[in-house]
């Protein structure tokens, strides 16, 4: 039985990984179509690299990524806070919406935001794509962070409370030391979701502002490209490092 | 009061971000999936239920039926895989099961589109796939899997397993072992132990794993696109379609309505079936 | 040890209730209570689980709020006021220390949040850390201490606030019994020292007895009685108080004969005289109570001239170390606990299971109250 187990286990494994490794590999290859290996090389990544169009996608990304996060993360652990410690009117609607946004379908929230910008005469770019994101990543955070409240003693609020401390003190001086490994973890979360996201940037993007991932849906469209094997290797290992710090600071505690 | 000047602060902002960008959006898509469409993008504001009407004809009919059923086959299936995998994982050793957690996580944030791109790789005529069949002997010409429905369900189920195996991790890890004692302890066997036993005490797990996993299926317009053909047409593509392409918004905003109640229903399905928690438990 | 000191009892009370109701959704957990606390003493709300003594305690910390009634200060109401404005300080049954900071920043807290100066501050919270006898762990992590110096922190970081009254919420449930002993008597020479008002929630009448200056017994939600613990022990005001302080052994009988100060009741076939502290009537009943360790048996063979007696069999025969229980069973069924002090060279002891003893009290150390239904 365990043997069975012990083997079941290794082909899931290997179905979720196998695809990417072979993509890491081939992005190696020293060969453009062919499935066969040729010799190792670094050309795809030099090609990357040189790849203007590509790198201005990426700095647009990282840029929108890091703003985005920032601010879901520094709404989204309020929205976490408020709910976890105060009682106030239309608590439960704000908990339903939350959880409905988690589960609401990108394609809604995307086409929506659209529809919203469209009658408001937004224009499309940097900004619609910034709200959208915050939007997107918001509830995680709110995952991320309140599940972290409930690991912290109950007591400890009001034991503050008790000796004099303003809800801004507890915030800030208590809040956020206790919660930074939830905040890192929420930040990266939030760091990925907005770079890997397709759906929604595809209804609110602008013309002026490409990013990453659109560009690289385009591009996969057309067909197989070392380079794209190259620069989803790199991506790929991004994420890694981001699972990893996020794992381990969490652990921390 | 400086007491609670930061609580109205907080509460205002979160109120505000959420009524302007996730409420108010939604209501605007309602209002016009009653509308009709005009010249060059612009909608036209006259009360009328043609959208919705207009579903009910044979195309959008197929294209929906075959969305759900495809939704349903990806969420059999990876629940069909997910479950004794989660199961496995979550009764290993201490040690090793942080490990392979943390293998389940990294494919979990890694971005849908780039693993789906990888599948290309296998799939396709000269890929990996093939190639490993015919070195087998098990066939004698590639098969044709990409640009076909198979290839899709494979993307998706290749996506979102990860998404199935999470939730139901963190149902079966909660598990009480001492009901499992219990139940051997009286007689039961294996089988018995786990069809009255752990799989009752598992159902939210499920539920939460299908949801999370059926409604994505049936919305991600990318994967159809790139591995499906031409028959793939689902209800995200559709949806897709009738913003960008066909530029009919009212009625691509009736489709995400209808598509918007599917989900409550379902969302209502999971509210009655499970009990009433702590409220600090849901997430 | 007996508690001697005295007490201002003629200044105003520190905290009054008046009339004070407590519901959660329909349950009423506190009703009608009126009492309040001197300066300068050690108060204890005693009771079983339940009985609403935390919601009291949290209604004088400003975390709830009475349904009806008042609650006053010095005189003051301060119903409204919420809990970082008044100038009481809780100590948390779980301590409640904050995890990321060390001992010194834990005990600062308070001080920072009312804006102290910086040497203020450090001069005031090395004086606290002394009293708690903590000042070499100032720089200690809060979750690296074992529990008992965990709740001198939180003690010290109440107090350095020179609080008007220090609300304690069970603190010494979870540690062990010689832990728990050691801390009863820290915490009153504190007590002492610092001359500030303890309010003391505990379920365990031991502790109750040993610490405190009044005791306010609580049951459902009633104040039982309030008084010194001798007063609460020796004269309990009703059954659900004298059954939860101490043992005791319950008689139900009636009054046969009224003679101006003395009563004469029947029990278990033998005629008693006792005391009329309640100006019985004939025909009333009562209860008589009897405190296990008032009682003495004998043998059948020491029975001269002893009064007061009944007679039953040994049921069991418990040896506790210090004491010995003995449990009799009556003629007429019922049961008695009788505690005698073990004297290892006294053979009158060693009492065989089945053997006939006789028991008596000593005159006037039985309590009777009212019949209650």
């Amino acid at each position: 039985m365990k043997v069975i187990s012990r083997l079941f286990l290794l082909l899931i494994y290997a179905f979720l990984y196998v695809p990417i490794i072979v993509l890491i590999i081939y992005s190696f290859n020293n060969s453009q179509y062919s499935m066969l290996w040729h010799g190792f090389t670094w050309a795809w990544y030099q090609q990357l690299s040189s790849d203007s169009d590509l790198i201005s996608s990426a700095v647009n990304s990282i840029a929108l990524g890091v703003s985005a996060s920032s601010i879901a993360t520094l709404l989204g652990t309020l929205c976490a806070v408020s709910l976890y410690r105060y009682n106030f009117k239309g608590q439960k609607l704000l908990y339903f919406t939350v959880f409905l946004l988690i589960l609401m379908p990108d394609i809604v929230i995307g086409t929506s935001l659209l529809i919203l910008f469209s009658t408001a005469n937004f224009e499309l770019g940097f900004f619609s794509l910034l709200i959208a994101h915050i939007t997107l990543c918001l509830p995680f955070v709110v995952i991320v962070i309140y599940s972290r409240l409930t690991t912290v003693d109950e007591n400890i609020f009001e034991a503050a409370l008790d000796l004099g401390a303003t809800n801004s003190i507890i915030f800030k001086r208590i809040l956020i030391p206790l919660l930074t490994p939830g905040l890192i973890a929420a930040w990266l979360l939030s760091f990925t979701l907005s770079l890997d996201d397709v759906i929604i940037s595809y209804f609110v993007s602008g013309p002026n502002f490409q990013i990453l991932p659109l560009q690289i849906f385009s591009m996969v469209k057309l067909g197989v490209d070392p380079e794209i094997n190259a620069l989803t290797s790199i991506i790929f290992a991004i994420t890694v490092l981001f699972v990893l710090i996020s794992h381990f600071s969490l652990r921390k505690k | 009061m400086k007491h609670d000047t930061f609580k109205f602060f907080s509460l205002s902002t979160i109120w505000l971000w959420i009524i302007l960008f996730a409420i108010l959006p939604f209501v605007l898509m309602l209002v016009i999936s009653f509308a009709t469409a005009g010249e060059n993008n612009l909608v036209v504001y006259s009360f009328n239920l043609h959208n919705f009407l207009n579903l009910i004809n044979y195309a959008y009919l197929r294209i929906f039926t075959r969305s759900v059923f495809l939704a349903a086959y990806v969420t059999v299936i990876t629940l069909i895989i997910g479950y004794p995998f989660a199961y496995i994982i979550a009764h290993t050793s201490e040690r090793i099961k942080n490990l392979l957690l943390l293998l389940v996580i990294i494919p979990f944030w890694t971005s849908s589109l780039i693993r789906s791109y990888a599948m290309i790789t296998i799939l396709k005529t000269q890929g990996l796939l093939n190639s490993f069949l015919l070195w087998l002997g098990v066939i004698h010409m590639p098969l044709q899997i990409l640009y076909t429905n198979i290839a899709v369900i494979i993307g998706l189920v290749y996506s979102l397993l990860p998404f199935m195996v999470l939730p139901l991790y963190a149902n079966i890890e909660r598990l009480d072992q001492s009901l499992v004692d219990a139940a051997r302890d009286l007689g039961a066997n294996r089988y018995i132990t786990f069809k009255r036993v752990i799989i009752p005490q598992t159902i939210p797990g499920i539920i939460s794993g299908c949801i999370i996993v059926f409604l994505p299926a049936m919305t991600i317009f990318y994967i159809p696109d790139l591995l499906g053909g031409a028959k793939s047409m689902l209800l995200g593509n559709l949806i897709q379609d009738q913003f960008l392409f066909a530029n009919n918004w009212p009625q691509g905003a009736a489709i995400s309505v209808i598509l918007t109640a599917f989900m409550l229903i379902l969302l209502w399905l999971y509210w009655r079936n499970s009990r009433s928690k702590d409220r600090h438990e849901f997430l | 040890m007996v508690k001697t000191v005295q007490l201002d009892t003629t200044s105003k009370p520190l905290i009054e209730f008046i009339n004070v109701s407590k519901s959660f959704a329909d349950q009423l957990v506190l009703s009608n209570i009126n009492f309040s606390v001197k300066s300068g003493e050690f108060l204890t709300l005693l009771g079983p689980s339940g009985c609403g003594k935390t919601t009291l305690l949290r209604l004088i910390s400003g975390f709830e709020k009475p349904n009806t009634g008042e609650i006053l200060f010095n005189g003051k109401s301060v119903v409204g006021i919420s809990p970082h404005q008044r100038h009481v300080h809780t100590v948390f049954q779980s301590y409640a220390l904050f995890p990321h900071m060390n001992v010194f920043e834990n005990v600062a807290f308070g001080l920072r949040c009312q804006k102290v100066p910086k040497d203020e501050i450090n001069e005031r919270v090395d004086q606290a850390l002394r009293l708690v006898k903590l000042e070499t762990l100032a720089k200690r992590k809060a979750t690296q201490l074992s529990g008992g110096q965990q709740q001198r922190v939180a003690i010290a970081r109440a107090i350095v606030n020179k609080p008007l009254a220090l609300l304690l919420d069970e603190p010494l449930s979870s540690l062990d019994y010689r832990l728990r002993k050691d801390m009863q008597i820290e915490l009153i020479q504190l007590q002492r020292k610092l001359g500030i008002t303890f309010i003391f929630v505990t379920h365990d009448q031991e502790e109750a007895l040993s610490m405190s200056d009044r005791i306010v017994v609580m049951h459902e939600g009633h104040v039982e009685q309030i008084g010194t613990p001798r007063e609460v022990y020796e004269t309990p005001k009703n059954l659900t108080v004298a059954k939860f302080i101490g043992e005791v052994n319950i008689f139900d009988t009636e009054v046969i004969e009224v003679n101006q100060k003395t009563i004469k009741v029947n029990i278990d076939g033998y005629l008693h005289q006792l005391a009329n502290t309640k100006n019985f009537q004939t025909g009333d009943k009562l209860h008589m109570i009897i405190r296990p360790e008032d009682m003495r048996a004998y043998r059948m063979d020491e029975t001269e001239g002893q009064e007061r007696m009944l007679i039953g069999k040994v049921n069991e025969v418990i040896y506790k170390g210090c004491t010995v229980d003995l449990i009799i069973q009556l003629n007429n069924g019922k049961i008695v606990s009788v505690e005698e002090y073990f004297n290892e060279d006294d053979d009158k002891l060693e009492y065989q299971l089945n053997e006939t003893v006789i028991l008596n009290w000593l005159p006037g150390w039985e309590v009777v109250l009212p019949y209650e239904a």
